[in-house]
């Protein structure tokens, strides 16, 4: 719009409160974060009067916050990896080559992220009982279990914005390649890949911000030792006496490799994101 | 290595070009061949997409017709067929079950439009914003997605502990800052409050979403017409209503169908604010159903529950498909 003096006013007094109300649960959870117990129970205190980092080390403690990291890196990191793979092939196929039933296939799978969870969750949970007990296969309670069902659900997005950035890349740098002897496959990992591969980190991306946070299918689907962050802290969140600073301190070191990652990329999802959902 | 190949691009259009009887050089994206290639490339995803996605719907849909409890759990497959009567039982609007499920549904639409419809207002107000050059614009976009980057959960814990009664930052501004509800301190994740409480976490942490596609959408509106509309006098407002929305509207179908479907199949946020089970509240029906089936274990009446959303956002999902794939002869 046009820069008019009022425009600047209001542009100011909106993004003056839009920055507020965004900052202020963040700091809330910083600065509780380093306060010591004693100042956490009880009136809250928006300056903190004593600074401490112990929370950020006796949380390690009061919950096996380490457990909980490695099984949500071991989970998030495989589903990720997995899912992308699997993507980019689905996503070539539909952008680049002719078969029967594309339409059908992109329908299903745009179609399948439109229903909660929680319609999922019981057969899925059903299925996996009955894998374990025919092929002795253990999907319930094991990371396996957990990363199927993780990188299935990110699936139908990353599938989708793969398929527009493929479609932008011209076609003849792949035919070019072909001509010169790769085979379709060469051309994929050759040519395709390189020029798409900021398409391909933000779908990494997304996928791993998406089973990092994951709680209904992992309340469900893991079990004590192979419980992840998103759980383990929920569940220590709704004990009757928590220690926030403690929680606050855990809660900002699980954000910090997502955080880190989603503003490393930001550009490439905002670019795909755009290009997924503007056409 | 695809430096190479991009040198060697200009040889072949012209080999394409000096043998015109052995290729038809427009238009490019006939030339695609069917091949069993794309079945092999597509196939690891339609595995997985049975495996969790098609097979437990079907199963799904099943299960609302057997009597399954937690005796019948573990040989689900031989509990007993008992036809409609989980659908009879659940939803009939006399009983107490019935009753509570229709209330879930109205109480949850109602709450998809509270989140939908702010969380939009914000998007939008920040995308109109950003969208004119100012230092500091950069940093500030960034900031405004932290709320949707953020793990869900980490973002809802954080506001429990504000709307938290005793320790929490909200009645220390409203109770001890403004002195307001007469020096009580209101519970705000308890009883009637819960479903404000709940409204707000969500849309903290949807409107970026919003805001991030409205902006997207606005990058494609060319300055100059709003200086032609300035130059007759329109408004700011004026400019906003007859430029911006007509702009940004094929995106928005999407955006606000999306946003709605997800915030009807809202789960993370009762479920980390409230555990299990949430105040009546703000029970929606996502939460129901897992009360049914893993709290009460009665997972026949989740299911038939499971089944009627089911048909209802089969319809909602067909109405976003039509926006989202354009028909057209490429789709095959």
């Amino acid at each position: 719009m046009i820069e008019t003096r009022n425009f600047r006013v209001l542009r100011n007094i909106v993004l003056t409160l839009l920055t507020l109300w965004v900052a202020i649960p963040l700091y809330v959870v910083v600065s509780t974060s380093v306060k010591p117990l004693a100042d956490v129970s009880g009136v809250f205190e928006w300056i903190p009067r004593s600074f401490t980092l112990a929370p950020y080390i006796d949380i390690w403690s009061t919950v096996p916050l380490a457990e909980y990291f490695k099984n949500s890196l071991i989970v998030a990191v495989s589903a990720t990896f997995f899912s992308v793979i699997v993507a980019v092939l689905a996503a070539y196929s539909i952008s680049r080559l002719a078969f029967k039933g594309k339409r059908a296939f992109s329908l299903i799978v745009l179609s399948t992220q439109m229903f909660p969870g929680i319609m999922f969750l019981l057969p899925l949970f059903l299925i996996y009982t009955q894998i374990r007990n025919v092929t002795g296969i253990q999907l319930q309670g094991s990371y396996l279990g957990l990363i199927i069902t993780f990188m299935t659900f990110t699936l139908p997005f990353a599938i989708w914005m793969l398929t527009g950035y493929f479609a932008s890349i011209p076609i003849e740098l792949e035919e070019a390649a072909m001509i010169d002897g790769t085979g379709r496959m060469g051309a994929l990992i050759r040519v395709v890949l390189p020029v798409a591969k900021p398409g391909i980190i933000a779908v990494a991306v997304y996928s791993f911000i998406a089973a990092w946070g994951e709680v209904l299918f992992a309340s469900v689907l893991s079990n004590e030792s192979t419980k992840t962050l998103s759980l383990g802290l929920k569940d220590y969140a709704s004990q009757t006496d928590v220690f926030w600073n403690q929680l606050m301190a855990a809660s900002v070191v699980v954000s910090l490799p997502v955080l880190i990652g989603f503003i490393l990329v930001q550009k490439h999802l905002v670019a795909g994101l755009a290009a997924g959902s503007v056409k | 290595m695809s430096r190479s190949v991009i040198d060697s691009t200009p040889a072949a259009t012209d080999s394409s070009v000096s043998a015109p009887e052995t290729r038809i050089p427009l238009p490019p994206r006939r030339r695609r061949r069917r091949s069993p290639l794309a079945y092999w490339l597509i196939l690891p995803a339609v595995l997985l997409e049975l495996l969790v996605h098609l097979i437990p719907m079907v199963l799904g849909v099943w299960i609302a017709f057997i009597s399954l409890n937690q005796l019948t759990l573990t040989n689900w497959v031989n509990a007993p067929f008992v036809g409609l009567q989980n659908f009879m039982n659940g939803l009939d609007p006399n009983s107490s079950i019935g009753q509570a499920f229709f209330a879930t549904i109205g109480r949850t639409l109602l709450y998809t439009v509270l989140v939908v419809g702010f969380s939009w207002t914000l998007g939008m107000a920040a995308a109109v914003f950003l969208n004119s050059k100012f230092r500091g614009r950069a940093l500030l976009r960034t900031f405004f997605l932290v709320p949707y980057a953020l793990p869900a959960y980490v973002g809802t814990i954080a506001w429990a502990f504000m709307f938290n009664n005793r320790d929490g930052a909200i009645n220390q501004v409203l109770v001890d800052t403004m002195g307001l509800f007469d020096g009580d301190r209101p519970f705000w994740l308890l009883g009637d409050n819960a479903f404000g409480a709940m409204v707000i976490v969500n849309v903290w942490q949807l409107w970026p979403f919003a805001f991030l596609m409205l902006m997207a959408a606005l990058q494609n509106v060319p300055n100059d017409v709003y200086e032609a509309a300035a130059l007759d006098g329109a408004s700011l407002w004026q400019q906003f209503r007859t430029i911006t929305l007509p702009m940004v509207q094929p995106a928005n179908g999407v955006l606000l169908l999306v946003m709605s479907l997800w915030t009807f199949n809202q789960f993370n946020v009762p479920f980390v604010l409230f555990g299990a089970t949430s105040p009546e509240s703000a029970t929606l029906i996502s939460p129901l159903i897992y009360q049914n089936s893993f709290g009460s274990w009665n997972f026949g009446l989740g299911g038939a529950m499971s089944v009627l959303l089911l048909l209802v956002l089969l319809v909602a999902s067909a109405f976003y498909i039509r926006m989202v794939l354009p028909k057209g002869k490429n789709n095959d």
